[in-house]
């Protein structure tokens, strides 16, 4: 059977104003089946309110192989944090 | 002794289809689908702890959910024959759970307004477990009635193989009667035509005929039962008969 099943990533949302979040990934023949399918293997223990499925195929990752290029240039930029800013009295919650 | 007897009927339904279900552990055809099984198992196993233990509890003869599961013989059984039949594949399994799920859901659906506070606590509780196994049961058949032309066979086999069995769920007799006449019961021959209904548009959708056979097997209600029962019985019941009171 596995030959026609595909291969789903599975993002559940834990409860109601977080975002989903990646939980693992499955195999199912369709989307009907693979939202069922994450029920039964990722939400048994009342994991979550909310389940996505996304074909794997469906994503595009960046390259282990580009990690110089699209990551280490951000290391010596500490300008882009906000941090240069005097915090204004009164301000306790920022 | 009407109650006793209803209860009866309703947790043996849940505990015998628990142990068919539960022999796909590690069997299914995708480990997706072993824990799909093993879930829906556990759901009609809660069913069945409820029921049973309250049906000790009415009985009043100090037996608890164990020994009545355990240390009864196939004759004091009173599930239906639907549920005790083998799963010759992953198809009479789906097949047998649509039918049962269907049934299911309907009568918890009725028994949620019970007269019976027990009855329809559990009812409230197994209604939404039964809504998602008609459910899987009902996307998988018409995967595999629509499938290929092998997996079309094979679900057609398994209806006309499993179909006389249903006829059974429906019997009225004088528990269901009786039960019936006090609020606190269903009579299963008012569910049927809803049932029918459910079953036919899964049947369609997958393609899949509605069988015309006229046998009508009988008996599961008042202890008879088919050999299948025996045999799974005996693998249910060998290890509490050999180490009576065994704990994990």
């Amino acid at each position: 059977m596995t030959e026609h099943s595909q291969l789903w990533e599975v993002f559940v949302r834990p409860r109601r104003g977080l975002s989903h979040t990646h939980v693992g990934s499955l195999h199912a023949p369709d989307a009907e089946v693979a939202l069922r399918n994450a029920r039964d293997v990722y939400t048994r223990r009342q994991e979550g309110v909310s389940i996505w499925v996304v074909p794997a195929a469906a994503i595009t990752a960046s390259s282990p192989d580009e990690k110089d290029s699209f990551f280490d240039p951000a290391a010596d930029k500490v300008y882009r944090h906000p941090t240069f800013y005097e915090v204004p009295e009164g301000a306790g919650h920022l | 002794m009407s109650l006793f007897e209803y209860l009866l009927r309703l947790g043996d339904d849940s505990l015998v289809m628990t142990q068919r279900l539960g022999e796909w552990s590690a069997r299914a055809p995708e480990m997706e689908l072993d824990i799909a099984l093993s879930n829906i198992a556990l759901d009609q196993l809660g069913a069945a702890r409820l029921f049973l233990t309250y049906a000790g509890e009415v009985e009043g003869g100090g037996r608890d959910e164990d020994a009545l599961a355990y240390l009864r013989d196939d004759t004091e059984f009173r599930n239906a024959q639907l549920v005790e039949i083998g799963d010759t594949d992953f198809g009479t399994a789906i097949v047998k759970l649509l039918f049962l799920s269907a049934y299911q859901n309907l009568l918890y659906r009725a028994l949620v307004t019970s007269g019976d506070e027990r009855i329809a606590a559990i009812a409230a509780k197994a209604v939404k477990e039964t809504a998602y196994h008609l459910d899987f049961a009902s996307i998988w058949t018409v995967r595999l009635g629509d499938g290929t032309e092998e997996s079309h066979q094979r679900m057609q086999a398994a209806i006309d193989e499993v179909w006389p069995f249903t006829h059974e769920l429906f019997e009225s007799d004088d528990v269901t009667r009786s039960v019936a006449e006090s609020g606190i019961g269903v009579d299963p021959a008012t569910l049927r035509e809803a049932w029918e209904k459910t079953i036919g548009t899964v049947l369609q959708q997958a393609t899949l005929e509605t069988p015309t056979s006229t046998w009508k097997p009988t008996g599961g209600r008042t202890g008879v039962h088919t050999e299948a029962l025996s045999y799974l019985l005996a693998e249910m019941q060998v290890l509490h008969r050999a180490h009576s009171g065994a704990r994990w």
